[in-house]
Protein backbone atom coordinates (compact mmCIF):
# COMPACT_ATOMS: atom_id res chain seq x y z
CA UNK A 1 0.00 0.00 0.00
CA UNK A 2 1.12 3.49 -0.65
CA UNK A 3 1.91 5.45 2.08
CA UNK A 4 -0.17 8.58 1.38
CA UNK A 5 2.61 10.66 4.00
CA UNK A 6 5.52 9.86 2.16
CA UNK A 7 7.69 12.02 1.56
CA UNK A 8 9.98 12.17 -2.48
CA UNK A 9 12.66 10.41 -1.77
CA UNK A 10 14.54 12.47 -4.79
CA UNK A 11 17.66 14.08 -4.16
CA UNK A 12 18.10 17.92 -4.88
CA UNK A 13 20.34 17.18 -7.61
CA UNK A 14 18.19 15.29 -9.74
CA UNK A 15 15.73 18.47 -9.71
CA UNK A 16 18.86 20.81 -10.97
CA UNK A 17 19.37 18.58 -13.34
CA UNK A 18 15.68 18.91 -14.75
CA UNK A 19 15.67 22.18 -14.12
CA UNK A 20 18.76 22.54 -16.72
CA UNK A 21 16.95 20.24 -19.19
CA UNK A 22 14.20 22.66 -19.08
CA UNK A 23 16.35 25.54 -19.65
CA UNK A 24 18.42 23.85 -22.56
CA UNK A 25 14.95 22.80 -24.35
CA UNK A 26 14.00 26.47 -24.02
CA UNK A 27 17.39 27.20 -25.47
CA UNK A 28 17.12 24.86 -28.53
CA UNK A 29 12.87 26.73 -28.93
CA UNK A 30 14.49 30.20 -28.78
CA UNK A 31 17.39 28.79 -31.87
CA UNK A 32 15.19 27.16 -34.07
CA UNK A 33 12.81 30.62 -33.73
CA UNK A 34 15.99 32.60 -34.48
CA UNK A 35 16.69 30.45 -37.37
CA UNK A 36 13.41 30.29 -39.27
CA UNK A 37 14.86 27.25 -41.05
CA UNK A 38 10.98 25.54 -40.83
CA UNK A 39 7.51 26.66 -42.41
CA UNK A 40 4.84 27.64 -39.87
CA UNK A 41 3.07 24.14 -40.24
CA UNK A 42 6.75 22.38 -39.59
CA UNK A 43 7.85 24.89 -37.01
CA UNK A 44 4.48 23.89 -34.94
CA UNK A 45 5.17 19.99 -35.21
CA UNK A 46 8.71 20.38 -33.91
CA UNK A 47 7.96 22.96 -31.28
CA UNK A 48 4.91 21.19 -29.97
CA UNK A 49 7.29 18.29 -29.46
CA UNK A 50 9.76 20.12 -27.32
CA UNK A 51 6.92 21.48 -25.41
CA UNK A 52 5.16 18.11 -24.71
CA UNK A 53 8.66 16.74 -23.67
CA UNK A 54 9.45 19.96 -21.08
CA UNK A 55 5.86 19.50 -19.94
CA UNK A 56 6.51 15.31 -18.95
CA UNK A 57 9.54 16.81 -16.87
CA UNK A 58 7.62 18.86 -15.24
CA UNK A 59 4.66 16.38 -14.24
CA UNK A 60 6.92 13.75 -13.55
CA UNK A 61 9.64 14.72 -11.49
CA UNK A 62 8.28 18.06 -10.29
CA UNK A 63 4.76 17.15 -9.99
CA UNK A 64 6.09 14.29 -8.64
CA UNK A 65 3.49 12.40 -10.74
CA UNK A 66 6.59 9.63 -11.14
CA UNK A 67 6.14 8.79 -7.82
CA UNK A 68 2.59 8.33 -7.56
CA UNK A 69 0.77 4.91 -8.31
CA UNK A 70 0.00 3.46 -11.55
CA UNK A 71 -3.67 3.92 -11.13
CA UNK A 72 -3.60 8.05 -10.54
CA UNK A 73 -0.84 8.52 -13.40
CA UNK A 74 -2.82 6.75 -16.17
CA UNK A 75 -5.96 7.94 -15.02
CA UNK A 76 -4.92 11.65 -15.37
CA UNK A 77 -2.83 11.19 -18.23
CA UNK A 78 -5.30 9.02 -20.38
CA UNK A 79 -7.98 11.27 -19.62
CA UNK A 80 -6.65 14.90 -20.24
CA UNK A 81 -4.55 13.07 -23.46
CA UNK A 82 -8.09 12.34 -24.68
CA UNK A 83 -9.81 15.13 -24.69
CA UNK A 84 -6.69 16.60 -26.23
CA UNK A 85 -6.74 14.23 -29.29
CA UNK A 86 -9.98 15.11 -30.07
CA UNK A 87 -9.83 18.99 -30.11
CA UNK A 88 -6.97 18.29 -32.32
CA UNK A 89 -9.12 15.63 -34.44
CA UNK A 90 -11.83 18.63 -35.10
CA UNK A 91 -9.52 22.07 -35.27
CA UNK A 92 -6.48 20.85 -37.31
CA UNK A 93 -7.67 19.14 -40.52
CA UNK A 94 -9.74 22.32 -40.68
CA UNK A 95 -7.02 24.68 -40.11
CA UNK A 96 -5.31 22.40 -43.11
CA UNK A 97 -8.06 23.10 -45.13
CA UNK A 98 -8.56 26.69 -44.62
CA UNK A 99 -4.84 27.31 -46.01
CA UNK A 100 -5.13 24.77 -48.67
CA UNK A 101 -8.25 26.80 -50.42
CA UNK A 102 -6.16 29.99 -50.39
CA UNK A 103 -8.85 31.91 -47.95
CA UNK A 104 -7.07 35.41 -47.63
CA UNK B 1 -10.84 4.19 22.29
CA UNK B 2 -9.47 1.59 20.44
CA UNK B 3 -12.64 0.31 19.68
CA UNK B 4 -13.83 3.24 18.12
CA UNK B 5 -10.37 4.06 15.84
CA UNK B 6 -10.78 0.39 14.85
CA UNK B 7 -14.16 1.23 13.98
CA UNK B 8 -13.51 4.16 12.45
CA UNK B 9 -10.42 2.16 10.41
CA UNK B 10 -13.37 -0.07 8.74
CA UNK B 11 -15.94 2.78 7.67
CA UNK B 12 -12.77 4.32 5.50
CA UNK B 13 -11.46 2.44 3.34
CA UNK B 14 -8.10 3.30 1.84
CA UNK B 15 -7.84 5.93 -0.63
CA UNK B 16 -7.69 4.54 -4.66
CA UNK B 17 -5.06 6.42 -5.48
CA UNK B 18 -3.09 5.93 -2.50
CA UNK B 19 -2.62 9.41 -1.67
CA UNK B 20 -4.35 12.36 0.26
CA UNK B 21 -7.70 13.77 -0.39
CA UNK B 22 -6.55 17.85 -0.68
CA UNK B 23 -4.02 16.22 -3.47
CA UNK B 24 -6.20 14.52 -5.45
CA UNK B 25 -8.70 17.54 -5.47
CA UNK B 26 -5.70 19.30 -6.99
CA UNK B 27 -5.15 16.95 -9.12
CA UNK B 28 -9.16 17.03 -9.96
CA UNK B 29 -8.58 20.71 -10.71
CA UNK B 30 -5.75 20.66 -12.69
CA UNK B 31 -7.14 18.26 -15.17
CA UNK B 32 -9.97 20.22 -15.52
CA UNK B 33 -8.27 23.84 -15.78
CA UNK B 34 -6.09 22.44 -18.13
CA UNK B 35 -8.64 21.72 -20.91
CA UNK B 36 -9.72 25.76 -20.48
CA UNK B 37 -6.19 26.20 -21.54
CA UNK B 38 -6.06 23.21 -23.93
CA UNK B 39 -9.56 25.08 -26.04
CA UNK B 40 -7.40 28.37 -25.81
CA UNK B 41 -3.84 27.12 -27.37
CA UNK B 42 -6.25 25.38 -29.56
CA UNK B 43 -8.04 28.42 -30.97
CA UNK B 44 -4.84 30.20 -30.93
CA UNK B 45 -2.52 27.78 -33.07
CA UNK B 46 -5.43 26.97 -35.86
CA UNK B 47 -6.00 30.87 -36.42
CA UNK B 48 -1.98 30.53 -36.34
CA UNK B 49 -2.31 28.24 -39.05
CA UNK B 50 -5.74 29.23 -41.06
CA UNK B 51 -4.51 32.47 -41.60
CA UNK B 52 -0.90 32.95 -43.98
CA UNK B 53 -0.98 36.80 -43.28
CA UNK B 54 -0.63 35.98 -38.96
CA UNK B 55 1.03 39.32 -37.55
CA UNK B 56 4.90 38.32 -36.31
CA UNK B 57 5.42 42.09 -34.07
CA UNK B 58 7.69 40.05 -32.00
CA UNK B 59 11.15 40.91 -32.80
CA UNK B 60 14.58 40.10 -30.74
CA UNK B 61 13.50 42.78 -27.82
CA UNK B 62 10.26 40.89 -26.85
CA UNK B 63 11.81 37.24 -27.54
CA UNK B 64 14.79 37.96 -25.53
CA UNK B 65 11.95 39.42 -22.65
CA UNK B 66 9.57 36.16 -22.99
CA UNK B 67 12.77 33.76 -23.00
CA UNK B 68 13.92 35.80 -19.31
CA UNK B 69 10.14 35.44 -18.59
CA UNK B 70 10.55 31.35 -19.44
CA UNK B 71 13.54 31.19 -17.67
CA UNK B 72 12.42 32.89 -14.18
CA UNK B 73 9.12 30.69 -14.27
CA UNK B 74 11.86 27.76 -14.74
CA UNK B 75 13.11 28.46 -11.61
CA UNK B 76 10.15 29.46 -9.90
CA UNK B 77 9.98 25.68 -10.20
CA UNK B 78 12.91 24.78 -8.91
CA UNK B 79 12.70 26.88 -5.78
CA UNK B 80 8.95 25.20 -5.39
CA UNK B 81 10.30 21.44 -5.68
CA UNK B 82 12.76 22.64 -2.92
CA UNK B 83 10.19 24.16 -0.81
CA UNK B 84 8.60 20.71 -1.12
CA UNK B 85 11.93 19.00 0.12
CA UNK B 86 12.04 21.21 2.64
CA UNK B 87 8.61 21.19 3.89
CA UNK B 88 8.75 17.37 3.83
CA UNK B 89 11.84 17.76 6.30
CA UNK B 90 9.71 19.63 8.37
CA UNK B 91 12.28 22.38 8.01
CA UNK B 92 10.01 25.34 8.52
CA UNK B 93 12.17 28.52 7.66
CA UNK B 94 13.74 26.90 4.20
CA UNK B 95 10.39 25.71 3.39
CA UNK B 96 9.31 29.65 3.53
CA UNK B 97 12.79 31.00 2.53
CA UNK B 98 11.88 29.08 -0.44
CA UNK B 99 8.41 29.78 -0.61
CA UNK B 100 9.38 33.39 -0.98
CA UNK B 101 12.25 32.70 -3.66
CA UNK B 102 9.12 31.15 -5.82
CA UNK B 103 7.34 34.52 -5.27
CA UNK B 104 9.41 36.23 -6.17
CA UNK B 105 10.08 34.51 -9.92
CA UNK B 106 6.43 34.73 -10.15
CA UNK B 107 6.06 38.54 -9.60
CA UNK B 108 9.18 39.18 -11.78
CA UNK B 109 7.29 37.52 -14.49
CA UNK B 110 4.38 39.24 -13.80
CA UNK B 111 5.49 42.40 -14.24
CA UNK B 112 7.86 41.53 -17.35
CA UNK B 113 4.66 40.02 -18.84
CA UNK B 114 2.64 43.21 -17.85
CA UNK B 115 5.66 45.28 -19.28
CA UNK B 116 5.64 43.68 -22.41
CA UNK B 117 1.88 44.08 -22.76
CA UNK B 118 1.85 47.67 -22.31
CA UNK B 119 4.25 48.23 -25.39
CA UNK B 120 2.30 46.03 -27.72
CA UNK B 121 -0.76 48.17 -26.18
CA UNK B 122 1.47 51.34 -26.93
CA UNK B 123 1.78 50.49 -30.79
CA UNK B 124 -1.71 50.14 -31.26
CA UNK B 125 -2.41 46.65 -30.86
CA UNK B 126 -5.88 45.98 -29.00
CA UNK B 127 -8.40 42.88 -28.70
CA UNK B 128 -9.81 43.51 -31.62
CA UNK B 129 -7.33 45.19 -33.87
CA UNK B 130 -3.68 44.92 -34.48
CA UNK B 131 -1.56 47.57 -36.71
CA UNK B 132 0.77 45.09 -38.30
CA UNK B 133 -2.51 42.63 -40.45
CA UNK B 134 -5.78 43.89 -40.70
CA UNK B 135 -7.48 40.90 -42.22
CA UNK B 136 -6.16 39.04 -39.13
CA UNK B 137 -7.97 41.35 -36.56
CA UNK B 138 -8.43 38.04 -34.40
CA UNK B 139 -4.91 38.01 -33.66
CA UNK B 140 -4.69 40.27 -30.05
CA UNK B 141 -8.40 38.71 -29.15
CA UNK B 142 -6.52 35.74 -29.04
CA UNK B 143 -3.71 37.01 -27.36
CA UNK B 144 -4.69 38.95 -24.77
CA UNK B 145 -7.19 36.06 -23.74
CA UNK B 146 -4.75 33.05 -23.51
CA UNK B 147 -1.61 35.32 -21.97
CA UNK B 148 -4.34 37.09 -19.51
CA UNK B 149 -5.59 34.38 -18.34
CA UNK B 150 -2.06 32.87 -17.64
CA UNK B 151 -1.46 36.05 -16.32
CA UNK B 152 -4.59 35.63 -13.57
CA UNK B 153 -3.14 31.80 -13.04
CA UNK B 154 0.59 33.30 -12.15
CA UNK B 155 -1.25 36.27 -10.17
CA UNK B 156 -3.19 33.62 -8.03
CA UNK B 157 -0.30 31.29 -7.25
CA UNK B 158 1.52 34.03 -6.13
CA UNK B 159 -1.39 35.29 -3.66
CA UNK B 160 -1.75 31.60 -3.32
CA UNK B 161 1.85 30.68 -2.33
CA UNK B 162 2.25 33.86 -0.05
CA UNK B 163 -0.99 33.18 2.28
CA UNK B 164 0.87 28.77 2.24
CA UNK B 165 4.11 30.81 3.62
CA UNK B 166 3.22 34.02 5.70
CA UNK B 167 -0.52 33.06 6.84
CA UNK B 168 -2.12 36.58 7.97
CA UNK B 169 1.32 38.11 8.61
CA UNK B 170 0.81 38.40 4.23
CA UNK B 171 -2.57 40.35 4.12
CA UNK B 172 -0.77 43.77 4.79
CA UNK B 173 1.84 43.05 1.98
CA UNK B 174 -1.17 42.18 -0.26
CA UNK B 175 -3.17 45.24 0.72
CA UNK B 176 0.07 47.25 0.65
CA UNK B 177 0.96 45.78 -3.02
CA UNK B 178 -2.24 46.80 -4.39
CA UNK B 179 -2.46 49.83 -3.23
CA UNK B 180 1.10 51.37 -4.32
CA UNK B 181 0.51 49.36 -8.09
CA UNK B 182 -3.12 51.15 -8.13
CA UNK B 183 -1.48 54.30 -7.31
CA UNK B 184 1.46 54.04 -9.31
CA UNK B 185 -0.24 52.64 -13.03
CA UNK B 186 -1.67 55.21 -14.91
CA UNK B 187 -5.48 55.80 -15.31
CA UNK B 188 -5.55 54.84 -18.90
CA UNK B 189 -3.41 51.55 -18.37
CA UNK B 190 -5.21 47.99 -18.61
CA UNK B 191 -3.79 47.73 -15.05
CA UNK B 192 -4.53 49.96 -13.04
CA UNK B 193 -8.04 48.08 -13.32
CA UNK B 194 -6.31 44.75 -13.31
CA UNK B 195 -4.97 45.59 -10.49
CA UNK B 196 -7.57 44.78 -8.29
CA UNK B 197 -7.10 41.04 -8.59
CA UNK B 198 -5.05 41.84 -5.75
CA UNK B 199 -7.41 43.39 -4.04
CA UNK B 200 -10.03 40.17 -4.47
CA UNK B 201 -7.06 37.93 -3.54
CA UNK B 202 -6.62 39.62 -0.16
CA UNK B 203 -10.35 39.69 0.78
CA UNK B 204 -10.57 36.18 -0.40
CA UNK B 205 -7.81 34.78 1.57
CA UNK B 206 -8.79 36.79 4.17
CA UNK B 207 -11.74 35.37 4.48
CA UNK B 208 -9.98 31.48 3.98
CA UNK B 209 -7.44 32.85 6.74
CA UNK B 210 -9.79 34.25 9.26
CA UNK B 211 -12.57 31.36 9.25
CA UNK B 212 -10.26 28.53 8.69
CA UNK B 213 -6.62 29.75 10.28
CA UNK B 214 -4.30 26.70 10.56
CA UNK B 215 -0.94 26.07 10.47
CA UNK B 216 0.39 25.09 6.91
CA UNK B 217 2.09 21.78 7.11
CA UNK B 218 4.12 19.60 4.00
CA UNK B 219 0.49 18.52 2.26
CA UNK B 220 -0.78 22.08 1.83
CA UNK B 221 3.07 23.04 0.26
CA UNK B 222 2.96 20.34 -1.77
CA UNK B 223 -0.65 20.79 -2.75
CA UNK B 224 0.17 24.58 -3.82
CA UNK B 225 3.37 23.35 -5.43
CA UNK B 226 0.85 20.95 -7.72
CA UNK B 227 -0.87 24.36 -8.47
CA UNK B 228 2.40 26.52 -9.17
CA UNK B 229 4.27 23.63 -11.35
CA UNK B 230 0.76 23.65 -13.79
CA UNK B 231 0.93 27.50 -14.53
CA UNK B 232 4.85 26.93 -15.42
CA UNK B 233 3.71 23.78 -17.94
CA UNK B 234 1.29 25.94 -19.45
CA UNK B 235 3.59 28.56 -19.87
CA UNK B 236 5.71 25.91 -22.08
CA UNK B 237 3.22 25.62 -24.26
CA UNK B 238 2.35 29.30 -24.24
CA UNK B 239 6.05 30.64 -25.38
CA UNK B 240 6.59 28.67 -28.04
CA UNK B 241 2.98 28.83 -29.58
CA UNK B 242 2.97 32.25 -28.91
CA UNK B 243 5.81 34.10 -28.75
CA UNK B 244 8.10 31.74 -31.32
CA UNK B 245 5.33 31.30 -33.93
CA UNK B 246 5.32 35.32 -34.32
CA UNK B 247 8.72 35.74 -34.80
CA UNK B 248 10.26 38.48 -36.77
CA UNK B 249 14.26 38.75 -36.56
Amino acid sequence: MHDVSAPHDEGKGLYFWVWGGLLFLTGVEVVLAYEQVLQPARMLEVLLVLSVIKAALITLYFMHLKSEIRAMRWLLTISVMACFALMWIFFFPDADRIVKLGVQ
Amino acid sequence: MATVQHAVQDVYEPSLFGTYSKKIGMWLFLASDSLTFGALLFAYSYNRIANPAWPTPFHKESIANATVMTACLLSSSLTMVLAVLAANRHDKPWTRYWLLATMFFGTAFTVLHAMEWTKLMGEGMMPSSNPWAATVPQFGGTFFTLTGMHMLHVTIGVIYLGVIALRKKFLPILLGLWLVGWLLTPAKSVFHIGIHALLIGAIVSAIILFLKPKDYDSHDVEVSGLYWHFVDLVWMFIFPLVYLMSTKV
